[in-house]
């Protein structure tokens, strides 16, 4: 078989920008040096990324939809986070019992209210603190930030300062070893919750009128409701959906931590927008392959080179920008 | 004498501090390809944003049969049956040409008469119809702009410069198919391109300066190549 004659086809045939993940990881390898400490190290990055994605990518159809710049969108996560440990508190027989049931309906239960909140906490900000700015970015930016810190504070008047622990269902504490090899449990879910999400949300874009009209109106609002349809309802939706998502990633990530203070949206944020960013606006596989790079690459570099960690993803969202200024899997936008 | 399906009264449109229409009155008669000929500025595509609702006007009435329209939201005009076809097509490149044209159906579900009915029309969307939007060319474009304007029943169809840019073979094709079109609905075509425009239309407005100067049979304007040059700095025979 011939060899593709430029090295952008021969980036395209092995899958292009979807392989980045992959061409990561064979990178890291002989880097990281040990095979049990590379695996380790991709499991901790795929676990982080999908958390990191779940969170990000309600963001990311949120600004491709409706071109809303939320910066309040950290405030989900942090409540998520603190709603989840709270419920999860509040369930402590069930969270330590030996049954794996009772684990599960714990941690599915301190999800789903963290869920839930998000969906009728995303309705409330659509309505009263969105809905009077769209179309205008600078109002947008002061008011969702003015929002976060309002939401801050309540985080701070609740459960205030101190940090406050999360624990885990027995279930998913510890570790599974195999030979020299250490994975954590926790990770392992938070991997397959983040890839049932996206599934999910994938059946629903591409199998669904609903999907075709959330794809539609990334591209173009104004056409779809030329076509007939209220794009506006479309954006609460969305809203409500992106916010749920935020606090189930938040409930997720606090478990990922142990401990967490009313800082964590705030960390976390850097993250998604960093993603969302990478990504493309307005595309959730975008916002996957993002994530994923994200929580790969801070976990090796965290190992590689320590000094570089904190720098990593700024570098890394600086290359790609160079590269795909819109992104790696931007929407298309008219 | 036939009714009239679309009315404008003193319509004015301000696009941020500049006053785009200055007080627009047109009568669209039903049935045929009724054309709104003007400069560049004249406000041509302004009047079609105005009527479908995507631009607001700030005085005036728009009516829609018997709905007064001036200040509906653009989905509910596109409910009561006017499809626009805007200057860029406003396809969906992301989407494939079935999931356009699945967009445009208000159920969901083809009419497979009328969906047989595109496909004689415009063949491409046939051929390309699993294919993405985005890989088409501009005339295969502008065929799924106008097949998804009509795979519902429309009694209106607002069409903007529908041939900028296309093939003359192209614009050949798209006579016919607007000719077919205009059978069973109202065209109301803007256009620079006075020989499609006059090949088609049967009544005609000019627009001039955010008002209309001119209104009358295609015909008459036509025939007088007096007229031509002083609304619109043509001649037929300079365009032939």
């Amino acid at each position: 078989m011939a060899l593709p004659a430029k090295p952008a086809d021969w980036f395209d045939r092995i899958g292009g920008v979807n392989a980045l993940p992959v061409l990561l990881m064979i990178i890291a390898l002989p880097l990281v040096g040990s095979t049990s400490t590379w695996v380790t190290l991709t499991v901790a990055g795929l676990a982080m990324g999908m958390m990191i994605f779940l969170m990000a990518s309600g963001l990311s159809l949120v600004f491709g939809l409706m071109d809303v710049l939320n910066f309040g969108h950290s405030a989900f996560i942090s409540f998520g986070a603190f709603i989840g440990a709270s419920v999860l508190a509040a369930l402590a027989a069930w969270v330590g019992a030996d049954s794996a049931i009772l684990n599960f309906l714990a941690l599915f239960a301190a999800i789903g209210a963290a869920t839930t909140f998000g969906l009728i906490a995303g309705l409330f900000f659509e309505r009263v603190i969105i809905k009077p700015v769209y179309g205008d970015h600078l109002r947008q930016i002061l008011i969702t930030i003015g929002a976060l810190i309002v939401s801050e504070q309540i985080v701070l008047a609740i459960w205030g300062g101190n940090p406050v622990a999360v624990p885990r269902p027995a279930i998913l504490d510890g570790s599974w070893i195999i030979g020299d090899i250490a994975i954590e449990i926790y990770r392992i879910f938070a991997f397959f919750l983040g890839l049932a999400v996206f599934i999910a949300l994938k059946l629903v874009l591409n199998r669904t009128r609903l999907g075709l009209l959330i794809r539609a109106g990334v591209e173009n609002r104004e056409m779809v409701e030329a076509l007939g349809f209220k794009i506006e309802r479309v954006f609460v939706l969305v809203f409500m959906v992106g916010s749920a998502l935020a606090a189930m990633g938040g409930a997720m990530w606090g478990g990922y931590q142990g401990l967490i203070t009313g800082a964590l949206g705030g960390e976390v944020m850097i993250l998604v927008f960093i993603v969302v960013i990478i990504g493309g606006l307005g595309s959730i596989e975008g916002s996957l392959l993002g994530a994923l790079l994200v929580g790969l690459l801070g976990n090796y570099v965290a190992f590689i080179f320590p000094k570089l960690s904190l720098a990593s993803n700024m570098l890394l969202m600086m290359a790609i920008l160079l590269w795909r200024p819109w992104g790696l899997r931007p929407a298309l936008k008219r | 004498m036939s009714d009239t399906i679309l009315r404008l009264d003193d319509v004015h449109t301000d696009i941020a501090q500049y006053q785009i229409l200055r007080g627009v009155n047109l009568k669209v008669p039903e049935g045929g390809v009724y054309v709104l000929l003007g400069r560049n500025g004249a406000g041509k595509t302004t009047t079609l944003r105005t009527v479908m609702g995507l631009w607001r006007a700030r005085k005036g009435a728009i009516v829609f049969r018997h709905h007064d329209i001036t200040a509906m939201h653009t989905a509910d005009i596109a409910r009561l049956g006017v499809a626009y076809v805007p200057e860029n097509m406003g396809i969906f490149g992301g989407l494939t040409v079935a999931e356009n044209m699945r967009l445009a159906s208000h159920s969901g579900v083809f009419d497979p008469d009328r969906l047989e009915r595109i496909f004689t029309l415009f063949p491409a969307v046939k051929t390309f119809w699993d294919k993405p939007a985005w890989a088409l060319s501009g005339g295969q474009k502008q065929m799924l702009a106008i097949s998804r304007a009509i795979i519902e029943p429309r009694e209106l169809i607002l069409i903007d410069e529908p041939t900028k840019g296309l093939a003359p073979a192209i614009i050949r094709a798209m006579i016919d198919a607007f000719s077919e079109i205009a059978r069973d609905c109202t065209i109301l075509l803007v256009e620079q391109n006075f020989q499609f425009a006059s090949s088609l239309g049967t009544g005609v407005s000019v627009i001039e300066d955010g008002h209309i100067v001119h209104s009358g049979s295609m015909a008459s304007l036509v025939d007088d190549a007096g007229l031509q040059t002083r609304l619109l700095s043509l001649s037929l025979d300079a365009h032939q």
